[in-house]
């Protein structure tokens, strides 16, 4: 039972706020330590380990290419592109958001939007005037409004980067799956993320219709 | 055969060229500890098969205190809002298929390369990306005609955004290594296995999707939580029990973790960070929009995976 201090300094190390980074190699170095292993050899298999799974960090060769077209204005082109959708209630403005970032993260552009770079600029503001086209809407409703496209985005990105073959979650299962020797190719683990992120837009799709009636039936 | 020492060494020398380029950047405060945070992962990159297990085990101790003692900062961005979109109006959607080009590459050469032997099979899909890359940055010198040093300078500046952050999928990883060597899966799952009915497929397919839900929110991050649960449930239950395929037992669980994601104030990124942002009064208010749409799915990633892992 000692073994599972590790998630201990985990839970203890986000909860007082302390660098994520920091706490994770603390947890594995006090796992280790409680497994009767000594100190350096401890070390050792940290090094060990962080070295086989370099591959999980290779996806950051793509940042010189995305940087440069960012500074050419590719957030700009995003941006652009979303606010040309007019629809006419938040929950079909959303709807059409959902398609977008799901779309993209599904390539890999993950950072091409987000919840500083597209909705608090964005999506929110648009959201909230297409609900108050009619009428005008209360304190509360607004902050519902906002919070749905927060929520959009997250579940956006989240059920549609895995089905990118080079997403670091994806990397991440097959370096342990290589660990325990089973050898699976990235795109054998991401075509089944395909039909997660369906699933994700029929749920939240039908959630964004249940919002619009709700709003449309004098919400608050 | 080109495989991932030659990626290792390209990855590499763009963490070195970060260094350099930052260790000059007199915008940011802090810039020898971002130059020493990807001179290490560049050391790492470029000679971690030659300085032994501790070697690497002492980059590790000092990438975490670099990041623990808050060692690295940011510079300012080095091109202002209206240039860039004035850039972005004289390119166009253009912008849009530049970017398309890393991912194409990808794809087709992960159905092209195997069999060619020019590649190692086995990495097909980063080799790929790794062409992908130096496709793109050529078409984007052609056609952007930047300065030589400007596309590095610009995914320089992207990455000291993300920062240490960057490193930890990477540190992750290891932590869940370190995890299976002492064992923490084995007693996780003899904490759940004698809970499960015997013989239930499904109560152990549900075990694991719920469980790595859950410890998702404990932990905060899917990807802490993912090596754990799949050590105790996913390969002695699902895999070696029941005969499932390891590819979508780990695909839908590492989803079913996002589902956890969504619904816990530990991942800050997502839930804490836009309701700050949005100023909503509820800084759980993200969370319960969140909650309705992640319940659903964490039952469709069950059902699939029972369905989809055992044909």
């Amino acid at each position: 039972m000692l073994i599972l201090i590790g998630i201990g300094v985990i839970v203890v190390g986000f909860i007082a706020r302390l660098n994520p980074l920091a706490v994770v190699v603390a947890a594995g170095l006090a796992t280790g330590l409680a497994a009767g292993m000594a100190p350096l050899g401890v070390v050792a298999a940290l090094g060990r380990a962080f070295n086989t799974n370099r591959y999980v960090s290779v996806i950051w060769i793509v940042l010189p290419v995305i940087g440069l077209l960012e500074r050419h204005g590719l957030q700009e082109r995003a941006r652009a592109l979303i606010a040309r959708v007019g629809a006419a209630t938040p929950g079909r403005l959303l709807t059409v958001y959902l398609v977008f970032r799901q779309a993209t993260a599904a390539v890999g552009l993950i950072a091409i939007a987000g919840q500083a770079q597209t909705v608090r600029p964005l999506v929110a503001p648009m959201a909230e005037a297409a609900a108050e086209r009619n009428a005008p809407i209360g304190h509360r409703t607004r902050q519902r409004v906002r919070a749905m496209a927060a929520a959009t985005d997250n579940v956006g990105v989240l059920f549609a980067e895995d089905v990118f073959i080079a997403i670091a979650s994806i990397l991440l299962i097959k370096g342990f799956l290589e660990a325990n020797g089973i050898v699976v190719s990235p795109f054998g683990l991401s075509v089944w993320a395909i039909p997660t992120m369906i699933a994700a837009f029929v749920v939240h799709g039908f959630r964004l219709w249940c919002f619009d009636r709700w709003l449309a039936g004098g919400a608050k | 055969m080109i495989g991932l020492p030659q990626l290792y060494a390209l990855a590499g020398a763009m963490f070195a060229a970060f260094a350099l380029l930052g260790l000059r950047d007199r915008s940011n405060p802090k810039r020898r500890g971002n130059a020493a945070f990807w001179g290490l992962m560049a050391l790492s990159f470029l000679g971690g098969d030659r300085i032994g297990d501790l070697g690497n085990g002492v980059i590790v101790l000092a990438l975490a205190g670099l990041a623990g003692t808050g060692a690295l900062g940011r510079g300012a961005p080095a091109v202002d809002g209206d240039a860039r979109r004035a850039a972005s109006n004289r390119r166009g959607n253009r912008l849009f298929a530049a970017a398309l080009i890393i991912p194409a590459v990808a794809l087709i050469g992960t159905f092209a390369f195997p069999g060619s032997g020019l590649v190692d099979p086995k990495q097909v899909t980063l080799v790929s990306l790794g062409l992908g890359v130096v496709i793109a940055l050529s078409v984007c010198f052609i056609w952007l005609k930047p300065r030589l040093v400007e596309p590095l300078d610009a995914g320089r500046h992207m990455l000291d955004s993300v920062g240490w952050a960057a490193a930890l999928p990477q540190a992750l990883a290891a932590l869940g290594a370190v995890f299976a060597l002492a064992g923490v899966g084995t007693v996780v799952g003899g904490l759940i296995a004698p809970v499960l009915p015997h013989g239930d497929r499904l109560a152990a397919v549900a075990a694991y999707t719920v469980g790595m839900a859950g410890l998702t929110m404990i932990l905060g991050n899917a990807f802490a939580a993912f090596p754990v649960m799949t050590a105790a449930i996913g390969l002695p239950l699902l895999v070696k029990g029941f005969g499932g395929d390891p590819a979508p037992v780990c695909a839908l669980g590492m989803l079913s973790g996002f589902c956890g994601t969504l619904m816990t104030p530990m991942a800050a990124n997502f839930n804490i960070v836009p309701a700050t942002l949005l100023e909503l009064d509820d800084r759980y208010g993200v969370i319960k929009a969140q909650i309705m749409t992640a319940l659903p799915i964490l039952a469709v990633n069950t059902a699939l995976m029972d369905w989809l892992a055992f044909r």
